[in-house]
């Protein structure tokens, strides 16, 4: 369905009035509670500024797409409907003071955190980025190299299945008091434990992947010459392929936890730690500022994941039904 | 003087079936393929045609005879025998072009030979589709793709385990032209299981007729007439009358014995 000009402007116009409105509001309204400490509002109609900015380039840039208008037509109304929420909470929470404090700041408290405390933010948001790293990316090793152990060695299979099986199914961080206690660090410990609720998932879907392997291509891989290792290289490991993304994203999802809570509980630094910290001085608003960090941080981890998935599952589209067809 | 290039010398095959029974898929079968030469398999489905074909691939073992290629025992699947499953088996995670290189880089030979992927590639009529997966190929494209694969390690002889089965006539008649030139360009041996009696004739230099239970070779006929065969010839006709007769007959129970 084409999307004729004065429709598409329509939309913009819609996407934009709800920032926009939510601007007008935090500029022309005054602050009605009574403060006990000043409110600055700059970050928050700074950010609220870039979104319609961006949104409004947005909308230049799709201008001459069918595809692209579609689809921001498509979110309009749910953009407009975000712009009226951030509207309200400014109103009930800022300027009226009607919320229940300090459990609920309004936004300008929130977004303040970013300009007044980003050093601090920053340097706890590297510290949860490099132990996601570390952590993760030793758990994806060592889960993808037990998984290919057991889906290719049958003692492997016997010996090592039922361990994994058994630690498998114990929640990582029940094993944080001796992890605080055997690791040097703190930072190390947690390292360990993220990459242990990594492991378990991702060595289960690798070997079921692998021992899933239709007989006829490895019978295929012998005809044409292929010995041991090809086989385990060309046929079951690329065969197990769909299996360890699936195992990857079951333990992005533990990750993100496990993360988190070794910071709350044990750790130095990191987001978690920063949440703990601030509620320990009762500043709520801190921790809003914190969780809207990691959700963001999350997010892109798993499009950065979602991406390095589609572009190594290449070969399958088409063949299976993605959601992308479906919705 | 042709020589012996696949020997098959009193093969029994005996399988156990789902109740733990032995089941005689192969009995004493004697079999000599010469170099060069294209020899069909026919015979209803069940009879040991996939068994005889995967023994010489050396997928299988035999529990009495023997298999020899060129003189030298058979024991173990080798380049040297290329083998065409009855479903492409195509690698779904390898693009067509990457899917027939998969037999040089098997053989850890792919940087000497890289040329030989697109020569094959044309060869098999596949120019065009070189960064296609296997899904997104027809039926008769990917027989064609597995063709070359198996093709492209210059293979003895060329195993071909109903590869057209699953196709329509048209693309059917098309791969049997595909490979009648194949085979003659390359000089391949061929084996070819089939169960269509006009694809046995109108390529074959000599049929087999397999018959089941025990799977037993009842009969081998010489196609001696000249290429391009054609289907409505007298020829034709008449061997396609003999072959449906001997296969109707070699099916046939035997008939109960009465007695008075
Ligand atoms: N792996 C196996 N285990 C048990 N029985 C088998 C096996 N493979 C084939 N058979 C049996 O052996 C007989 C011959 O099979 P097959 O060679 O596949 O026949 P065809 O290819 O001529 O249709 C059939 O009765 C089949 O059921
Ligand atoms: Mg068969």
């Amino acid at each position: 369905m084409r999307i004729s000009n004065i429709k598409f402007t329509f939309w913009t116009v819609l996407t934009l009035s709800g920032f926009a409105l939510a601007e007008v509001g935090s500029f022309v309204l005054p602050t009605l509670q009574n403060q006990t400490f000043v409110i600055r509002d700059e970050a928050y109609r700074a950010i609220l500024a870039g979104l319609i900015f961006i949104y409004l380039a947005t909308a230049v840039f799709s201008w001459f797409n069918e595809e692209r208008r579609e689809k921001y037509a498509k979110r309009a109304p749910f953009r407009f409907f975000i712009g009226l929420v951030l509207l309200t909470w400014d109103l009930l929470g800022t300027k009226f003071g009607l919320l229940h404090m300090p459990f609920f700041p309004g936004p300008s408290q929130i977004t303040w955190v970013f300009v007044e405390e980003w050093e601090f933010l920053l340097s706890n948001l590297v510290y949860s980025l490099r132990l996601y790293a570390f952590g993760f990316f030793s758990g994806v090793l060592l889960g993808v190299g037990t998984g290919i152990l057991i889906g290719w060695f049958v003692k492997a299979n016997y010996w090592i299945m039922p361990v994994l099986k058994m630690t498998g199914v114990i929640p990582a961080v029940a094993w944080m008091p001796f992890a605080l206690n055997i690791f040097p660090s703190s930072f190390l410990a947690g390292c360990f434990l993220v990459s242990m609720c990594a492991w378990f998932p991702i060595g289960f879907q690798t070997a079921r992947g692998m021992q899933a392997t239709q007989k006829a291509y490895f019978e295929v891989a012998q005809t044409i010459g292929g010995g041991r290792f090809y086989q385990l290289l060309h046929v079951a490991i690329p065969n197990a392929l769909p299996s360890i993304f699936t195992g990857v994203s079951t333990a992005n999802g533990l990750a993100f936890t496990t993360l988190v809570m070794t910071e709350m509980m044990g750790a130095r630094g990191g987001l978690g730690y920063y949440i703990n910290w601030a509620k320990a001085w009762s500043s709520y608003y801190k921790v809003y500022a914190a969780i809207i960090i990691m959700a963001v941080l999350f997010s892109v981890i798993l499009k950065i994941i979602g991406a390095i998935q589609s572009r190594a599952l290449i070969w399958q589209r088409g063949l299976t039904s993605s959601v992308e067809e479906r919705s | 003087m042709s020589k012996n290039a696949v020997e098959v010398t009193g093969v029994t095959r005996i399988y156990t079936d789902v109740h733990g029974n032995p089941l005689e898929a192969l009995r004493d079968i004697n079999l000599t393929v010469n170099e060069g030469e294209f020899v069909s398999i026919i015979g209803s489905s069940g009879c040991g045609k996939t068994t005889l074909l995967r023994l010489i691939a050396g997928l299988d073992r035999p529990q009495a005879g023997t298999l020899t290629l060129n003189g030298e025992i058979i024991e173990k699947p080798s380049p040297e025998r290329g083998y065409v499953f009855q479903q492409h088996g195509l690698f779904p995670w390898l693009t067509v072009e990457k899917n027939i290189a998969a037999g040089l880089k098997a053989r850890r030979i792919y940087r000497q030979h890289k040329g030989d992927v697109s020569e094959y590639l044309n060869l098999v009529g596949l120019e065009g589709f070189e960064r296609s997966y296997p899904h997104q190929i027809s039926g008769g494209m990917a027989q064609r793709a597995a063709i070359a694969r198996s093709l492209i390690n210059r293979p003895a002889v060329l195993l071909l385990d109903e590869p057209m089965g699953a196709l329509d006539s048209f693309t059917r008649a098309d791969l049997q032209d595909k490979l009648l030139e194949i085979w003659k360009a390359n000089g391949t041996t061929m084996i070819l299981v089939t169960h269509d009696v006009d694809e046995a004739i109108y390529l074959s230099d000599r049929i087999v007729i397999m018959t089941p239970r025990p799977g037993k070779i009842s009969e081998e006929l010489i196609v001696d007439f000249p290429h391009p065969r054609h289907r409505g010839g007298v020829e034709f006709l008449n061997l396609r009358r003999v072959i449906l007769e001997k296969l109707h007959l070699a099916s046939a129970r035997p008939q109960p014995e009465y007695t008075i």
